[in-house]
């Protein structure tokens, strides 16, 4: 249900005139050479130019940093090793 | 789509490889077969499909599609009153690409409605819907809310910043569902055979991880909530039989780059502002209680419903689809009554048929012959 | 003597129903926009058919109307598309294109310098490809009971005695190849339609294959089994099609299917598959297995092939007409779509 992609920021600004009476934040975010706006008004942190956001339908709903995203590979290295795996932790 | 991180596709060429050698491992330590592991999310299901996944995984697993496509289960009720919605004069139905084919209950969709003359427009954010009715002002423009936990908070920001903006000629029909009360609903009816669950990666991004604990707790079902990439699927996969080879089932978040436990408090916070819970009629399995999504009274001059006093009317009260059996397991197509009579894909009751990859129509194309 | 293009005699800014009525208003037209642009000896005759000269060889003969909204578009525009698309319909059986007719259906109001762009995008593709437009036609209906212009145009060509090429032709083992990238015009549409960024380093590809055909067939002869450009439906309702026709079923890897990172990157993010988006400027290729290696050498000296590729072997008919081994390794089916792709958020 949720066909969402992660985009790489490259500015965060005010949302220009484009729509009068509506002020607010927006992602301008990386889309193959060409750049394309998102709505900030519900991701949860605000994104630092450099940082990716997961983009639902024109609004971002979750930032990631480029660390936070190289840590989410060695998930997949110690999940297949087994090391990740611990039945008795609660859900991180 | 990946980030540039995940180093490409031999790199993850090799993950899948090693992911799936991980998994028959496991499966071995797993007695019961088949394993069954339901999906609830569309786009989990497209990507199974798109990778060719189940050709990958070892025999004896069964993933089995659940109600987690929004279009699929949006009742025909609700289809039918945004059909009439896109006839009434002076009205736009603004609407997600999805909804456009999707059948009512006399077979008529927004795709016909618009074939003989309404003004149907496909949109790919609620916000250029908000933009049409600023540049349009003459006319009154209805996006058709679908989706769950993931869409429902970009549409609640959407009808706040009409609010902010006084907007007179801008509506939301809200056919919003969300998935923790379906899947109590579902496993509550008894006798499924379903043990584990794959959970909805962006939905959780929003809703976090507690929502789904009852399924461990109450129901003895492994949970893993998974991204949409061929190895974030594998990973989850793998979550759920160590879960179940180790008797001890849980929420795995297996896709921490987007979900934090919590969720997102500003997105949920947005959605609570603008909707409440309310009972909601699901195409194919009946009435589930606070299930849906309607709009708050603080923001009721949005609400479509009430502006063109909608009133939804669903054709059977009983219904012999018996989706809600096949998605936990306790049927196979075959065994519906409905199954390629009154039901094919042209014509589809259920959700199980309506979504191109859910239980049904595969059946229905394949007949479980393996190409 | 041509016309000034820049002065017009014509008061009319805009099209209106005069001008395609058969009066004075349109014979202005037709000779300060169409013959102008498009002069030719058949064209100047101005009679009611124009007659060539006979040929040897079967007659190929193919038409097709153009509706595409939005008209103009990064890449080229409606014209363009019109007289490409036709030349490659014929170049698709072999044939060497020798004229075109052009018919136009124009919504009254019509801006008549969005008309004299156009005609002269068709006046441009017709002379680089060398294939005149000899007839035409032009109607104009009331406001409202068309979408600014449609376009049909149809289109003679020759194919060179003894030569053969379809579908029914392809056996197993033979050898599946593209020229190029697929899904770039249909994703061009597609994002200017939702109004996503316009420099998305992707556009239209638009272009004539004839000579490319021609250089081919030259080269292959009959080991060539058929041709085909895929452009409503994209590659797969072409394979689809194809296997369905030869009675065979196509195995196609995914990773050897060219596709742009940018196109891939927004089909990612409107919820498409570019194996469904329309190409308009790329063919399709099944050669005998022996002559795939050669095929590829003259489609990489081609500049009309921007990324050829083998992407596929012919097998013995299975459960399906083509399945895919997808990018990880695993399987799939391809199948038709009901209809046009639609962008998903689900």
């Amino acid at each position: 249900m949720c066909v969402a992609v992660p985009l790489r920021v490259a500015e965060v600004r005010q949302d220009h005139a484009g729509l009068a009476g509506i002020s607010g934040q927006v992602a301008v975010v990386e889309v193959g050479s060409g750049l394309q706006e998102v709505r900030l008004e519900i991701v949860d942190r605000i994104p630092e130019p450099g940082d990716y956001v997961i983009v639902h339908a024109g609004f971002a709903i979750h930032t990631l940093s480029e660390e936070d995203a190289r840590k989410s590979l060695a998930l997949f290295q110690e999940a297949v090793q087994g090391a990740g795996f611990d039945p008795d932790t609660e859900a991180v | 789509m990946s980030l540039p991180e995940s180093g490409g596709l031999d790199a993850k060429r090799q993950r899948v490889d090693a992911l799936l050698s991980a998994i028959c491992r496991e499966l071995d330590r797993v007695p019961e077969r088949p394993v069954r592991i339901m999906e609830v999310c569309g786009t989990h299901t497209m990507s199974i499909f798109r990778h060719g996944l189940r050709h990958l995984l070892p025999q004896g697993i069964e993933l089995i599609s659940g109600p987690g496509c929004p279009v699929c289960v949006t009742s025909r009720g609700q289809i039918d009153t945004a059909i009439a919605l896109s006839q009434l004069p002076g009205v736009t139905v603004a609407t997600f690409g999805d909804m456009l084919r999707v059948p009512g209950s006399s077979g008529f969709s927004l795709a016909k409605a618009r074939a003989s003359g309404a003004d149907v427009r496909i949109v790919y954010s609620p916000f250029d819907a908000l933009q049409l009715a600023v540049k349009e002002s003459w006319r009154k423009i209805c996006f058709l809310g679908i989706g769950f936990e993931t869409t429902a908070p970009v549409v609640a920001a959407t009808i706040e910043m009409a609010a902010r903006m006084g907007l007179e000629n801008f509506f939301v029909f809200s056919c919003h569902k969300t998935m923790p009360n379906a899947l109590r609903a579902l496993f509550a009816a008894g006798g499924s055979r379903v043990e584990a669950l794959l959970c909805p990666g962006h939905v959780s991004a929003i809703i976090g991880c507690s929502p789904y604990r009852f399924l461990p707790e109450e129901h003895g079902v492994a949970c893993a909530i998974a991204g949409f990439e061929p190895d974030d699927i594998l990973v989850g996969i793998l979550s759920l039989l160590r879960q179940l080879a180790s008797g001890r089932p849980k929420v795995d978040n297996c896709y921490p780059r987007a979900v934090n436990s919590q969720g997102n408090p500003r997105a949920l916070a947005s959605m609570d502002r603008v909707f409440r819970l309310a009972d909601s009629d699901w195409r194919g399995l009946g009435l589930i209680p606070e299930s849906g999504l309607s709009i708050r009274q603080g923001f009721e001059q949005f609400d479509a419903g009430r502006r063109f006093s909608l009133q939804v009317e669903e054709p059977d009260s009983v219904s012999p689809c018996r989706c809600d059996e096949i998605i936990t397991g306790r049927s196979t197509p075959l065994e519906c009554p409905l199954f390629s009579r009154a039901c094919t894909p042209a014509s589809p009751y259920g959700p199980c048929m309506v979504s191109s990859e859910g239980a049904c129509a595969a059946w229905y194309r394949y007949g479980g012959q393996r190409i | 003597m041509k016309q000034d293009m820049n002065r017009s005699e014509d008061p009319y800014e805009v099209i209106v129903l005069d001008h395609g009525s058969g009066g004075l208003a349109s014979s202005r037209l037709v000779r300060e926009i169409f013959l102008s642009r498009l002069s030719n000896s058949y064209l100047e005759e101005l009679e009611d058919s124009a007659v060539l000269p006979p040929a040897q060889g079967s007659i190929a003969f193919s038409t097709d109307s153009y509706v595409v909204d939005p008209i103009f578009f990064p890449g080229g525009d409606i014209g363009e598309l019109a007289v490409n698309g036709t030349i490659n319909d014929l170049a698709m059986k072999g044939a060497e294109p020798s004229a075109l007719s052009l018919g136009l259906i124009l919504e009254e109001g019509f801006s008549r310098r969005d008309l004299e762009r156009i005609v002269d995008s068709i006046a441009r593709a017709s002379e680089e490809a060398g294939v005149p437009v000899v007839t035409g036609d032009t109607k104009v209906v009331p406001r409202g009971k068309a979408d600014k212009i449609f376009i049909n145009t149809a289109g003679i060509g020759i194919i060179p005695h003894g030569f053969t090429f379809s579908s029914s032709r392809i056996r197993p083992g033979d050898r599946i190849l593209v020229s190029g990238y697929m899904g770039d015009h249909g994703a061009t549409i597609m994002t200017q339609r939702q109004g996503l960024s316009l420099d998305g380093g992707f556009e239209s590809d638009t272009r004539a294959l004839h000579r490319l055909v021609g250089r081919l067939v030259k080269g292959l002869g009959q080991e060539i089994r058929a041709f085909r450009d895929p452009t409503r439906g994209g590659l797969a309702t072409s394979l689809v099609e194809m296997a369905a026709k030869a009675g065979v079923t196509f195995e196609i890897s995914e990773k050897a299917v060219p596709v742009r990172e940018e196109v891939a990157q927004v089909c990612d993010i409107l919820g498409l598959d570019p194996l469904y988006l329309a190409n308009e400027g790329k063919m399709i290729l099944v050669v005998a297995d022996g002559a795939a290696e050669q095929a590829l050498e003259i489609l990489e000296a081609a500049p009309e092939a921007d990324r050829p590729a083998l992407i596929g072997t012919v097998a013995e008919k299975g459960v399906v007409s083509v399945v895919m081994e997808t990018e990880v390794g695993g399987r799939r089916a391809v199948e038709m779509l009901t209809g046009e792709p639609l962008p998903r958020i689900c």
